[in-house]
């Protein structure tokens, strides 16, 4: 029965999990709209939420660091290439480019920003109804 | 909880920012400060900003250092000031008014953005603590 629950709930769930990175990504490309040589980064979010309901376990294939001289996956320059959860972080095309090398787009950015938390939003909702849906079907009123 | 980021990366872009406007009314108060504790006229200071990872995939902000601006300091002709060389002209800062004012709207604008991206933070986080109400 929680089985079924868990997969009842889990669309929603990993939806809102990935809109809730792409938030935190946007948010970071916000924070370094004045810093040199950034470049904004995004998630394509329909392949990752197709990548995140095709794993069935967390994650399979995850190298721990158990020393200190282990190196890291990220991409020279400390920037990574995935997120933890291993969806691909891409970068984004600029309309027109910045002296500074900066390809933070403010209009692009806070466009998205809204756009995905009013997403974040409605899938709270949907888990609501989910939820209102279940509780009618325990009751049995 | 990846929402819970949000506060830390806006919070290192709020702090950078307000490094930087500090920078400037440094800079603006100094505009005309013949000389310093180093007997030389004053010079502009900038800041110089860097993404730092922080965990999770995000990037913050910091200042990674406050330089001084390498530009020649403005040669004025004035005989009687005190620190005039024996040509009749004083050293005055380097501190471009202009600029200053650019940079202090980029920085307030910036700081704004970036309490507006907490407050949908902290919206959105308190939408899924009522989940299931």
């Amino acid at each position: 029965m929680i089985g079924k629950l868990d997969d009842y709930m889990r669309f929603n769930e990993a939806a809102l999990s990935l809109r809730s990175q792409r938030q935190e990504l946007i948010a970071s490309n916000i924070a370094n709209a004045d810093t040199p040589n950034f470049k904004a980064r995004d998630i394509d979010f329909a392949s990752a939420l197709a990548g995140a309901l095709g794993r069935t376990s967390p994650l399979a294939a995850v190298l721990s660091n158990t020393s200190p001289a282990h190196l890291g996956g990220a991409a020279p320059g400390g920037s990574p290439t995935t997120l933890p959860d291993g969806t691909a972080l891409l970068y984004r095309t600029p309309a027109q480019g910045a002296a500074d090398g900066n390809t933070v787009d403010m209009d692009v950015e806070r466009n998205q920003f809204t756009d995905n938390a009013l997403r974040y939003e409605v899938g709270i909702t949907l888990i609501n109804a989910q939820i209102r849906g279940m509780m009618t079907a325990i009751q049995g009123q | 909880m990846s929402l819970f980021n949000i506060f830390n990366v806006s919070g290192s872009a709020m702090s950078a920012q307000a490094q930087r406007l500090n920078a400037v009314a440094s800079n603006l108060a100094n505009a005309d400060s013949a000389t310093s504790a180093t007997g030389e006229a004053y010079r502009a200071k900038q800041v110089v900003f860097e993404a730092v990872p922080v965990e999770g995939g995000a990037t913050g902000v910091k200042v990674r250092e406050v330089i001084e601006d390498p530009a020649p300091l403005k040669m004025v002709y004035d005989p009687k000031h005190p620190m005039a060389d024996d040509k009749g002209y004083v050293a005055m800062p380097n501190v471009n008014v202009v600029d200053e004012m650019v940079n202090m709207l980029s920085a307030s604008r910036s700081y704004q953005t970036n309490v507006d991206t907490m407050n949908a933070a902290k919206t959105l986080l308190q939408k899924t603590l009522t989940l299931g109400q």
